[in-house]
């Protein structure tokens, strides 16, 4: 089941409508890697709303794609991950360590942005809180 | 009240299917014991005293709790049944135990009680060696079981309170306030066992999604005492919460508290500590790009 990946101006937004097959996961890291060279995108989005359980393999896709991402140049924000599956995952000791996350799609876009300017400034050498 | 399977004891032989001459023995102990009733009880509220037990009672109490008592032993030999017993033990236990009353002392009033009856026994039957050792045939049973009936309930109507005591705690559920846009506080106050830490962080976690929030301050002044389990709970709720997007600042650790969390080798790098519940307010509204200014400066200077 191929996950939609839409563009949003510099961002790619990646949103799982519903469980995934490890195949699936994989699946949705290639594309994603390539459509951030492709696209050249600043940014990336994966919305897991949709998902009432994570478990190890997805956890660690999601580290992948944000890691592999950084590496040609985009920041990965994790958005949507619902109470019930944070709490199984900090029990099961799932972590997302050095992974950015948010509430939800509004607020991982506001992140991206946040970022965005940080790099502007300090490219210029002005800090500027806009 | 029905008494669990492994609590129940085996029930005594039914009064008719004894020996006639057993039936007849505890007859002859049942009168002998409503005849003297009023000597037998004084003598016992005497001991009772001389043994210095239910001081959390006046005279009076005791005298009125020694009279039921008495009653419903006698009452237990009689019939061979306990029920009754039992309920009036349940009964007295719920009143006395928050005087203060303890286990011991119970159990040693119960003992005086049959220790008094059974020298009366020895008084009157003297002179009969074999009929006094018949009379005691019959009574020691009967005794031992309602001194086990009296002392169980006892123990049990202590366990339903502290029960009760326990849910009521974690009932004191602590409420997640918000306090400015995107802003919630979690103020945890008393003992944190592994249930409520779970219910606290099922809590606050719905709440994050809820209101919103950006930052979390997590106040803990009102935690006495912390072990690893609950440390980690806490670190686990840190990262949870940040797994929905929000930040948490901790505050309010005690000296204690500090220390224990660096002796247990809890990872503290991901958690953000600021030492007072006003500091960590602070510090979360300047993450959420707020600035308070006394009204003074605020207004333009002519």
């Amino acid at each position: 089941m191929e996950v939609p990946i839409l563009k949003q101006g510099h961002y790619l937004i990646a949103s799982i409508q519903s469980a995934l097959t490890d195949a699936d996961l994989s699946q949705l890291r290639e594309a994603l890697i390539e459509r951030v060279g492709r696209f050249r995108a600043r940014g990336v989005i994966v919305d897991v709303t949709a998902l009432d359980v994570m478990d190890s393999f997805a956890v660690r896709t999601l580290r992948d794609i944000a890691h592999m991402a950084r590496l040609r140049g985009a920041e990965t924000v994790i958005v949507g991950i619902q109470p019930e599956v944070a709490f199984a995952m900090v029990q099961l000791g799932l972590t997302l360590k050095g992974v950015s996350t948010a509430l939800d799609l509004e607020e991982g876009l506001l992140f991206l942005d946040q970022q965005a300017q940080l790099r502007i400034e300090r490219g210029t050498g002005r800090i500027d809180r806009g | 009240m029905a008494t669990k399977g492994k609590d129940a004891l085996p029930p005594l032989p039914d009064p008719q299917a004894l020996s006639e001459s057993t039936a007849a023995l505890l007859r002859e102990l049942v009168a002998h014991l409503r005849q003297n009733r009023t000597q037998l009880r004084e003598e016992w509220a005497r001991r009772i005293t001389r043994a210095q037990l239910l001081t959390a009672m006046t005279e009076e109490e005791i005298f009125a709790e020694a009279t039921s008592v008495y009653d419903n032993y006698v009452e237990a030999l009689e019939t061979g049944t306990f029920e009754a017993l039992q309920a009036y033990a349940r009964n007295l236990s719920e009143r006395i135990i928050p005087r203060g009353v303890e286990t011991h002392e119970v159990v040693g009033i119960v003992l005086l009680l049959r220790d008094v009856l059974a020298r009366s026994l020895f008084a009157k039957y003297h002179e009969d060696f074999d009929k006094l050792n018949r009379i005691l045939d019959a009574y020691e049973p009967a005794a031992n079981r309602i001194a086990n009936t009296v002392a169980v309930g006892f123990v049990q109507e202590r366990e339903r309170i502290i029960r009760q005591q326990q849910e009521a705690i974690r009932e004191l559920s602590t409420p997640v306030l918000q306090v400015r846009e995107r802003l919630l506080i979690l103020p945890i106050i008393g003992v944190i066992d592994p249930q409520r830490a779970r219910q606290l962080t099922e809590q606050l976690l719905r709440a994050i999604r809820t209101n919103r929030a950006k930052v979390v301050v997590i106040d803990i002044t009102g935690v006495a005492a912390m072990d690893s389990n609950v440390a980690n709970h806490l670190v686990q709720t840190v990262e949870a919460s940040r797994l929905l997007g929000a930040t948490v600042i901790v505050t309010g650790l005690s000296p204690e508290i500090a220390q224990t969390l660096v002796t247990i080798g809890v990872d503290l790098s991901e958690m953000a500590t600021v030492g007072d519940l006003q500091g960590g307010i602070e510090e979360a509204e300047r993450l959420l790009g707020y600035k308070v200014l006394p009204l003074e400066e605020v207004t333009p200077k002519a």
